[in-house]
């Protein structure tokens, strides 16, 4: 299968792979399942502003779900969480050109932003 | 490096280049120049050549398995062998029984046959194998009843590479006088097949993995005791009316030629790839978490197939794309499914998900296997610093225990 250059760039040059360490202001989104052959954790760091100040990532997956939650990481850092809320796969999978049998890694790349979001939320009711 | 052609080709269980000796040989039967007549034409010069071409390789594919030639039926591959064998044999043998007994590690060519014959209304037992890829046989003793006409179980697997007992099963089915069939695509040129002394009644043969050309293979139809077959394909006649077709000189030429030269090395060229597998192997296997699928012992020699735990396989191929090699996870085929072999073999999904197939063959160098060696171990390396999986179980979380947000 041909990837596109941005699939190939990020999955070379992953961006922010990592583990934000734990606490109040972070929110961390683990969704997909191994069974799918996808497992995607996404972090962020929300500031005193509300401010998305940092974005981590680790994937177990094909190509095309570490591109995604690589570019994820890299759109959510500077925005607030409602703006964050709004990044939509088809957005995703348009940036990185992915093939119709790839669009599930950008729906899982949006359900991981939702997740941590979700989960910063929960913590900081 | 420099002088490593990459990427490196290790995926001879898809296919194997033609050897040259072949293609030569091959290359005198297709224009004016040499025998390009049809091996049917009886009253001509340019015909007599052509069926002794085709008569020459015959006998060559018969001696590696020490058939009688006559028993050799040409088809267009193994899938059209496996079909005209299945097919041919339940539509001739339905009056005597409906059952059939396969394997779930089969082949496509034999499982979705078989699928076929069950809309027909026959009824098909796939037996499980244990988890080294073998089947057990008093499993298949046990499916065995009185309405069986046919086992069909391959030599070969073609992801695992594991060697079932044919011998023992063919003992089983004549003891039960049951049709025995058997799909040896992968076997042949890697383990010794005597026809004489195994009790086979049909088996499917194809040229493109033994170094010969693809779109052409042959049936073993049994003699003593005779086999009969209903037709798949109608027309002149050819191949005493069980496979009818004009026959494709060249490519039969091919194949005899691929088989000769396969009896004769195969010996000493199985010696070689089984040092250069053990090799492979010997440079990956102290690697955290890696696990052989399929039994080691009873396995041909080209033939490594691993999985590499919390790695994903299209990313891993990915990152291995200096490397021609297949993934048992067929993400790359367009569906999500883990494969169905190691599924078959009790894999769980991560396991299933990250196997990497490596087949070696006459081509293969030393060297290509150190280089991949190195690339391999680098690739997991990053591939398992990006996994989350990775990290749940160097913090000692029993992934079993996660509830997956599966969708």
């Amino acid at each position: 299968m041909a990837y596109s250059e941005k699939v190939l760039d990020h999955y070379e040059n992953p961006r922010n792979v990592g583990v934000i360490e734990d606490d109040q202001s972070v929110g961390t989104g683990m969704v997909g399942a191994p069974a799918c052959g996808d497992v995607m954790k996404l972090q962020i760091k929300v500031g005193k502003d509300g401010i998305i100040e940092d974005a981590k990532f680790k994937t177990y997956g094909c190509g095309s779900a570490i591109a995604s939650s690589s570019l994820v990481t890299e759109w959510v850092k500077g925005k607030s969480l409602d703006e964050a809320s709004k990044i939509k796969n088809t957005q995703i999978a348009e940036e990185l050109a992915l093939p119709p049998v790839k669009i599930h890694c950008s729906v899982l790349a949006e359900d991981a932003i939702s997740a941590a979001i979700e989960n910063y939320r929960q913590k900081n009711r | 490096m420099s002088h490593i052609k990459l990427p490196i080709y290790l995926d001879y269980s898809a296919t194997t280049p033609i050897d040259k000796r072949v293609a030569d040989k091959m290359a005198h039967y297709l224009t004016l120049e040499g025998d390009f007549g049809n091996p049917a034409s009886r009253s001509h010069k340019f015909g007599w050549s052509a069926e002794e071409a085709v008569e020459e390789a015959r006998k060559n594919v018969a001696d590696l398995v020490n058939a009688d030639p006559r028993e050799i039926v040409w088809t267009s591959g193994a899938t059209e062998a496996d079909n005209l064998a299945i097919k041919g044999a339940a539509h001739f043998y339905r009056k005597k029984g409906n059952h059939i007994i396969t394997v779930k590690t089969e082949h496509k060519a034999v499982l979705d046959t078989c699928r076929q014959l069950e809309r027909e209304g026959f009824e098909v037992t796939y037996l499980d194998p244990e988890e080294n890829g073998l089947i057990d046989l008093d499993k298949l003793k046990a499916a065995i009843t009185e309405q069986t006409i046919l086992i069909s179980v391959m030599h070969v697997n073609n992801e695992i590479g594991v060697i079932q007992d044919i011998e023992a099963i063919g003992e089983i089915a004549r003891e039960n006088r049951v049709i025995f069939h058997v799909d040896a695509a992968q076997s042949t040129g890697k383990v010794d097949i005597d026809l004489q002394r195994m009790k086979v009644d049909l088996m499917s043969f194809c040229a493109h993995k033994t170094y010969g050309p693809k779109g052409i293979g042959a049936l073993y139809v049994r003699r003593k005791p005779r086999v009969r077959l209903e037709a798949q394909m109608h027309g002149g006649g050819h191949e005493r009316g069980m496979r009818s077709g004009t026959l494709p000189t060249h490519q039969i030429v091919g194949m005899g030629e691929a088989f000769r030269i396969a009896k004769e090395e195969m010996a000493t060229e199985n010696e070689r790839i089984r040092m250069l597998r053990d090799r492979l192997y010997d440079g990956l296997k102290d690697m955290e978490e890696v696990y052989v699928n399929g039994d080691m012992e009873h396995r041909i020699a080209g033939n490594l197939n691993i999985s590499f735990n919390f790695v994903e396989g299209e990313s891993l191929i990915m990152a291995l794309r200096d490397l021609a090699v297949s993934s048992g996870s067929a993400c790359t085929s367009a569906s999500l499914e883990p494969s169905y072999v190691l599924r078959a073999l009790g894999r769980n999904d991560e396991l299933a998900h990250s196997s990497i197939r490596f087949t070696i063959g006459r081509f293969t160098t030393a060297e290509e296997i150190d280089y991949t060696i190195e690339l391999v171990r680098a690739a997991v390396e990053k591939l398992r610093d990006l996994s989350p999986l990775w990290d749940m179980y160097k913090d000692g979380i029993d992934l079993n225990s996660v509830e997956w947000v599966a969708h």
